[in-house]
């Protein structure tokens, strides 16, 4: 049977897949992709407790309009996202997060 | 859903997950990271929420994973691969994700109200047709079907309409925010 706890721990392991990758991968597009999929780990999770906590027999859409915004959110966040990476890419012909080492001390 | 699915749409959100971190070149990593969004909507769907599945397809793996190999293929980034693999990182996140996936486990192996099953928690319709104030949401209720969107869109604008017209704001100002971003300087291109 498949339970609540199945689902959480799916959503645990993507979200520490998103985290290794965050933190072994240097290519700024592949970190972003990362972060995508933390946030969409999160979204499994909030929907999943929106479907075992039942108001009035339904799920509870509380918890879906979050994932709505949450979804909205990270899709404005990728556009800024991308553009400021295109305009790294232009001043330091390059995507590697090592070469943008300016406030390194 | 029968549990063979669950596993099956479980193991393809998780493996083309790894696939995104392991992958060396970024276009292999973003449609594994498509492959992994398309199994995360069949779970989404598979907890009667029709509505996100369907929005995590069209806005994840449609629209914003075309605008990552669009700007992947923009940059034409393939110089900067084939470097050598730095093992100290790659232990250290390999090390970090197992914590973190032992850690999620543990804390799950104690969480005693989260060992209900989907079966245990049926939809009741009759319930949520007598609470519904819409026509049409209580005619599809009273015939058995979950209107999904349709509750979703109410509770949108019924609950939250003004974190809605927020949302819009925040959408206006990304475009805009692109947009300049994007612009390139007259002068920085007469020099």
């Amino acid at each position: 049977m498949i339970t609540l706890n199945d689902y959480l721990m799916v959503a645990g392991i993507l979200f520490a897949i998103g985290l290794a990758g965050v933190v072994v991968r240097r290519n700024i597009i592949v970190i972003y992709m990362c972060l995508e999929m933390m946030l969409s780990a999160a979204n499994l999770t909030l929907v999943a407790f929106s479907r075992f906590h039942l108001v009035d027999g339904a799920p509870d859409y509380a918890a879906q309009s979050l994932v709505f915004f949450t979804i909205t959110v990270a899709a404005a966040e990728v556009a800024v996202g991308l553009a400021i990476i295109v305009a790294l890419f232009r001043a330091k012909q390059s995507v590697d997060v090592e070469s943008v080492t300016k406030l390194q001390g | 859903m029968p549990s063979v699915l669950f596993y099956l749409f479980a193991a393809i959100t998780l493996l083309f997950g790894v696939g995104v971190v392991v992958a060396r070149n970024p276009v292999a990593s973003a449609l594994s990271l498509v492959c992994s969004f398309t199994g995360l909507a069949a779970l989404f769907i598979s907890l009667d929420a029709y509505f996100i599945g369907t929005l995590q397809i069209l806005v994840y793996a449609g629209a914003v994973m075309v605008l990552f190999l669009f700007i992947i293929m923009l940059l034409d980034i393939k110089a900067v691969e084939g470097r050598p693999t730095n093992y100290a990182t790659a232990v250290g996140g390999l090390l970090l994700a197992v914590l973190f996936t032992i850690q999620i486990a543990m804390v799950l192996g104690g969480f005693k109200e989260g060992r209900i099953a989907l079966a245990d928690q049926p939809l009741k319709m009759e319930a949520t047709a007598s609470k519904a104030t819409l026509n049409t949401i209580k005619d599809e209720l009273a015939e058995g079907t979950l209107p999904d969107a349709k509750l979703m869109g109410f509770t949108l604008f019924d609950k939250y309409p003004f974190q809605l017209q927020v949302v819009g704001l925040l959408l206006l100002a990304g475009t805009v925010g692109v947009v300049v971003l994007s612009k390139r300087d007259r002068k920085e291109e007469v020099s």
